[in-house]
């Protein structure tokens, strides 16, 4: 650990796109990943952002956390809100309107935004080729609006409304597989990354950028506030999801699917479960259905990177 | 000057789009209004418009992308209907909100159910309060040369607003007309270059749409306000260029045959012009009726209005959409708010005609004016009618 704080800083980027100050929860692990994205940025970006919780807790007028061109319009429309501004640059450039700066298009939205409300926006700018970055930054669930389920809760885990109860066990569906999706569109780059993993997040974030056509990262960021976990174990919370399997990092380069970080075997689900309020009432019958699932899962995608 | 060719005025709308040099165009189909985005597609495609055109795939989309460009600096169109201009409902705040310079036509639709896709104004009604500027034009003329208008109007730095251009679906969109249709140069003179003030833009970084909580949104939703009231002025300016460059004539209150008329008929759109066929055939029984054609509706031209019917007794509104459950048509609603606090006022009758595109004739028109005199004489301001109506 030592080490680590020793040469982290110096093989970081020192630029902080995303400025301190905002207002997010403590060890709010979607502001993280916010923040590493931004430092993998090249220098010319604009970051169209879906309503959300980054939105909010960045842009509260006369702040700002941004220093690069930011712009925010709806909840389901920052895949098409980006798409219009590359398309714009496109344009502008080719008309000699605007010098070729090699601008780059980053669309921000969280997991309701972009696997529910956002779906058929970013399907659309994927469909049709623009070159950009779209991230989700998956907390797994509405959190700015009190933690309501999404498409991208996992099963079991409690929200306001996917309560358990006598007759519910909690969220009742399996997480939507957003990369399998992306990647169902048959763009260029696909991966999933984590804020407990920096250096693997900002490099896929800098490829996907630098990728011609259109891009799609999918990033795990933990949320405190909704998983009813402790403010200081975010970190350790992505990398026990990486570690038990939940959450495997991987890309999918034209097709192709490759494991960031293979591991020979996995922690047992229960590390991750239980520092998580929110998958506290499941009952070992439960656990061992998700476990079962989570193994042959993360099974099937090792299989595909072969 | 162009030559005045027969042309279908979707096309023709295109076109005029088209030479207005747009950077980007975002659409998707929707009947009645296809035949201009797939105009707009083929010149695109033929390399006569260089602009990138994205063939997005929903209504949606299409207002997010056109403000997404828009706030990247490009001279952005689309164009939309009925259901497609509903599905962009919530965008449309934004794009004013945000000061996001769109020109849009919009080929007026009825609204489902039952699915209707023949002229009417109920999509035109639902996006009243949006903060657009609103131009509902006559005939295929008058929307080519609002195309140019609108383009002028809206990247002005006095306004920075977005336009829209109403004309009514099939009943405009669909006829061939003679239309004239002004060379590139003209054009090129008429419609200054764009430049937006605030793009998104890497040396000048800006944050557009953040957060306006209790302490701020009052005073951004007031400039807003004044600004789209200020907008009038501008469009009076650029409607007077267009008059001195063109030779047509544009008045957000339009009189026909009005002189020493007690009785006046109100229309909107393209209704205008069968309605002043009725004004002639009154006239000829010698019954001093005019025709007021309202061509602004946003912002309202509440001082011509005013004017207009000074002198008159009576006043006939038609409106092409309902309000249910309301005060009666909106158009109607509106006119009265805009007269009621006029020391001397007509009376004011609103009938509801041509829903869901059902054609209002010539003597459609005619009843329509007896009707109106008739509910005026009883005294009863408030009554509710659609006229020709099976009961």
């Amino acid at each position: 650990m030592q080490n680590y704080t020793v040469y982290v800083p110096r093989l970081t980027p020192k630029k902080e796109p995303f400025a301190p100050g905002h207002r997010a929860c403590v060890g709010c692990g979607e502001a993280l990943a916010v923040r590493l994205a931004c430092k993998a940025f090249p220098p010319n970006t604009i970051v169209a952002n879906a309503t959300g919780c980054m939105e909010v807790i960045s842009s509260q007028y006369p702040m700002t956390a941004w220093r690069v061109p930011w712009m925010h319009a709806l909840f389901e429309n920052a895949a098409s809100v980006a798409s219009g501004i590359e398309a714009a640059l496109k344009a502008l450039t080719r008309k000699d309107k605007r010098p070729d700066n090699g601008t780059k298009v980053v669309a921000m939205a969280g997991d309701g935004g972009t696997s529910d409300i956002g779906l058929q926006a970013l399907s659309g700018a994927l469909e049709r080729g623009h070159d950009l970055l779209y991230i989700c930054f998956d907390n797994e669930a509405y959190m700015n609006t009190g933690i309501q389920r999404s498409s991208a809760t996992p099963f079991g885990a409690w929200t306001t409304t996917s309560p358990d109860g006598r007759e519910s066990i909690g969220q009742k569906t399996w997480k939507k597989n957003m990369a399998a999706i992306a990647a169902a569109h048959d763009i260029p780059y696909v991966a999933t990354a984590c804020h407990s993993y920096p250096h693997d997040l900002m490099a896929k974030v800098a490829k996907g950028i630098a990728v011609p056509g259109p891009a799609y990262i999918h990033v795990l960021s933990v949320c405190p506030t909704g998983w009813r976990s402790a403010p200081d174990l975010s970190v350790r919370l992505g990398r026990l999801a990486v570690e038990t399997g939940v959450f495997p990092l991987y890309e999918i380069e034209n097709g192709e699917y490759k494991m960031s970080l293979e591991l020979s075997t996995l922690r047992p689900l229960q590390d991750y479960l239980k520092l998580q309020g929110r998958f506290r009432h499941l009952s070992d019958d439960t656990i061992k259905e998700i476990q079962e699932r989570v193994i042959k899962e993360y099974e099937r995608i090792k299989e595909r990177a072969r | 000057m162009g030559e005045k060719v027969g042309i279908e005025a979707s096309i023709a709308i295109a076109e005029a789009a088209g030479l207005a040099n747009p950077d980007v165009i975002a659409a998707y189909p929707i009947t009645p209004q296809t035949h201009i985005v797939e105009h707009l597609a083929e010149m695109v495609a033929n390399g006569e418009v260089n602009a990138e055109y994205i063939p997005v795939e929903s209504e949606h989309s299409a207002m997010s992308a056109c403000m997404g460009a828009s706030a990247t600096g490009a001279r952005t169109f689309t164009a939309t209907a009925g259901q497609g201009l509903e599905l962009m409902h919530e965008a449309l705040y934004i794009a004013s909100s945000m000061q996001l310079p769109v020109v849009m036509t919009v080929a007026n639709r009825a609204l489902s159910a039952p699915i209707n896709v023949w002229g009417d104004h109920s999509d035109m009604m639902a996006v009243r309060d949006t903060g657009w500027i609103q131009i509902v034009v006559e005939n295929g003329q008058e929307a080519v040369d609002n195309v140019f208008c609108a383009f002028c109007i809206a990247e002005d730095q006095r306004v920075l607003l977005p336009v829209m251009i109403h004309i009514d679906g099939f009943h405009l969109t669909h006829v061939i007309e003679p239309i004239i249709l002004p060379d590139r140069e003209e054009v090129q003179k008429f419609i200054p270059p764009y430049n937006y003030p605030m793009p998104l833009d890497t040396d000048r970084p800006v944050t557009m749409g953040g957060v306006g909580p209790p302490t701020i949104y009052p005073e951004a939703k007031k400039r807003q306000d004044v600004k789209l009231r200020a907008a009038r002025d501008v469009i009076l300016e650029h409607w007077a260029r267009f008059t001195k460059a063109f030779g047509r004539q544009y008045h957000p209150v339009e009189r026909y045959r009005t002189e020493g008329a007690k009785i006046l008929l109100m229309t909107m759109g393209s209704m205008s012009e069968t309605a002043m066929g009725a004004i002639d055939k009154m006239r000829d029984e010698g019954i001093d009726v005019g025709l007021l054609k309202l061509k602004l509706w946003r912002p309202f031209p509440f001082e011509e209005l005013q004017e207009a019917v000074r002198e008159a007794e009576l006043l006939v509104v038609v409106d092409r959409s309902i309000s249910f459950g309301g005060p009666g048509g909106p158009f109607c609603s509106e006119v009265k708010a805009a007269l009621y606090n006029q020391e001397k006022r007509s009376k004011v009758i609103g009938l509801v005609a041509g829903l869901g595109g059902r054609d209002i004739s010539v003597d459609g028109f005619v009843g329509i004016t007896h009707r109106g005199i008739e509910i005026a004489e009883k005294g009863d301001e408030q009554v509710l009618e659609t006229y020709g109506v099976r009961e």
